[in-house]
C-alpha cells in the first residue's frame, strides 16, 4: 500500500495533474521552444532538473524557512538552480543554449516550479517531494516531446534533424508562432475528450 | 527618432510579446475573461515592465559588469523585479488607495509574469542603450496590452457562440490565439 502511494505521487504529474495539459500552467516555454524535438527535450530536462533540485532543497529545509518570507527564499533557490543549468548548457551544449535563448533564464518564473514548491514541497517529506518533482518534470517533458514532434515533422519535415518528409511537403506554418497555439489547442482538446470519455465509462460502471 | 519609432513598432507589432514571442501566456489565457480585467492587468503590467527595465539596466551596467557578475543576471533581475513590485504595492497602498484597489490584485501576479523578466533580459542581450531599452520596454508592454484587449474582446463575442463540442473550454482559446497570432504574423516585413 505504501509503495502504491509513492507510485501515485509519481504518476500524478505524468497524467492526472499534468502541468501543461490539465493545470495549464507553464505554457510560455512549452510553446516557444518546441520547434524541434531536440530543443523540446532539452528544455524539458533542464526544467525537470531545476524542479527536482528546488523541491528537494525546499522540502529539506521546509521547517527552517520562516513562513513570512518564504516566497523570496523560494525564488532565490529556484533562480540559483536556473543559473546552474544556464551555465552548464552554455559550457557543454552551446547550440542548445543558443536555441532556447531567453527561455532558459525564464525557467525561474515558470509557474510550474513555483506552484509545486509552494503547494507541495513546502508541506511534504523529501522523498515525496522528489517523486512529485520527477513526475511533474517528466509530465512536462513528454508533452513537450509530443508538441515538438508534431511541429518538427510537419513544419520542417525532420525528426531529430533527420529528414523524414521531403521539403516540398512541409507546412512552414507549424514551425512559426501560430502553429504552436494550434497544436497545443488540439492536444488539450484531445486530453479533455479522452478524460471525459474515461470518466463517462467509470460513471456507467457504477 | 526614426530608429526609436522602428524599435517601438517592431516590439509592439512584429515581435508581439504574447502572440509571436510566446511570453506571458498565463495571464493571456487566465485574465482575459472580460475586457475590464484584461485592461487592468495590461496597464499594471505595462507600468511594471517599463519600471523594471529602467531599474535593471543601470544595475547591470553600473554594478554587475564592473564586478564581473554578469552570470548572476537571472538571479539578480528576478530579485530586483520582486522587490520593485513590492515597493510599488506599498507605495500605492499608502498614497493612492483607489488605484491600489483597482490594480492591487494584479500587482502580486506580475512578479512571475515572464514578460517582465524576459523584456529586461532581452534589453541586455540585444545590446540596446538606455533610451533604446526604454523604448523597447514601452513597445513590448503596449503589445502585451494590445494582445490582452483583443483577446478579451474576442472572448466576449465567443460567449454567445457555441464552438464544436471537443473544443469547448480551453482548447478553443488556443485556437483563437493561433488565429490572432497568424494575423500578427502579417506584420512581419513591416520593419526591416
Amino acid at each position: 500500500m505504501v509503495k502504491n502511494n509513492k507510485l501515485a505521487v509519481f504518476l500524478n504529474g505524468l497524467v492526472k495533474e499534468n502541468p501543461l495539459l490539465v493545470l495549464s500552467i507553464g505554457l510560455c516555454s512549452s510553446l516557444a521552444v518546441t520547434t524541434s524535438v531536440f530543443n523540446g527535450i532539452g528544455m524539458g530536462l533542464g526544467m525537470t532538473f531545476v524542479l527536482i533540485m528546488s523541491e528537494l532543497i525546499i522540502s529539506l529545509f521546509r521547517k527552517q524557512i520562516p513562513e513570512d518570507i518564504r516566497l523570496p527564499i523560494f525564488i532565490i533557490i529556484i533562480a540559483a538552480f536556473t543559473t546552474i543549468v544556464q551555465l552548464l548548457l552554455n559550457a557543454y551544449m552551446p547550440a542548445l543554449s543558443e536555441a532556447l535563448g531567453v527561455f532558459l533564464p525564464l525557467i525561474v518564473v515558470n509557474c510550474i516550479i513555483m506552484g509545486r514548491v509552494e503547494s507541495y514541497a513546502s508541506k511534504n517529506t523529501v522523498l515525496d517531494s522528489t517523486l512529485d518533482a520527477i513526475g511533474m518534470g517528466l509530465g512536462y517533458t513528454w508533452v513537450l516531446f509530443i508538441i515538438s514532434l508534431v511541429r518538427e515533422l510537419l513544419g520542417s519535415g525532420t525528426f531529430f534533424g533527420i529528414r523524414v518528409l521531403p521539403e516540398a511537403y512541409t507546412i512552414g506554418f507549424f514551425s512559426r508562432a501560430p502553429g504552436g497555439f494550434f497544436v497545443f489547442g488540439l492536444l488539450t482538446a484531445l486530453t479533455v475528450g479522452i478524460s471525459k470519455k474515461a470518466a463517462g465509462k467509470k460513471g456507467d460502471a457504477k | 527618432m526614426n530608429q526609436y519609432l522602428s524599435i517601438f513598432l517592431k516590439s509592439m507589432l512584429v515581435d508581439n510579446v504574447v502572440l509571436i514571442q510566446y511570453l506571458a501566456i498565463c495571464p493571456f489565457i487566465g485574465m482575459t475573461s472580460d475586457t475590464g480585467k484584461a485592461t487592468g492587468m495590461g496597464i499594471a503590467t505595462t507600468f511594471v515592465i517599463i519600471l523594471a527595465t529602467a531599474v535593471t539596466y543601470p544595475i547591470y551596467y553600473g554594478i554587475m559588469v564592473p564586478l564581473k557578475l554578469e552570470f548572476l543576471e537571472t538571479l539578480i533581475f528576478i530579485l530586483v523585479i520582486a522587490a520593485l513590485v513590492q515597493l510599488v504595492e506599498f507605495y500605492l497602498k499608502k498614497s493612492i488607495p483607489s488605484l491600489y484597489s483597482a490594480m492591487g490584485v494584479y500587482l502580486a501576479l506580475i512578479t512571475t509574469n515572464c514578460a517582465v523578466l524576459g523584456t529586461t533580459l532581452n534589453c541586455i542581450s540585444k545590446n540596446y542603450n538606455y533610451v533604446q531599452s526604454l523604448v523597447y520596454a514601452a513597445g513590448t508592454a503596449c503589445g502585451f496590452l494590445l494582445a490582452l484587449v483583443i483577446m478579451s474582446g474576442v472572448r466576449e463575442r465567443m460567449k454567445s457562440s457555441t464552438p464544436p463540442k471537443f473544443l469547448q473550454g480551453k482548447p478553443i482559446l488556443f485556437v483563437t490565439a493561433g488565429l490572432l497570432s497568424l494575423s500578427f504574423l502579417g506584420f512581419s516585413g513591416l520593419i526591416k
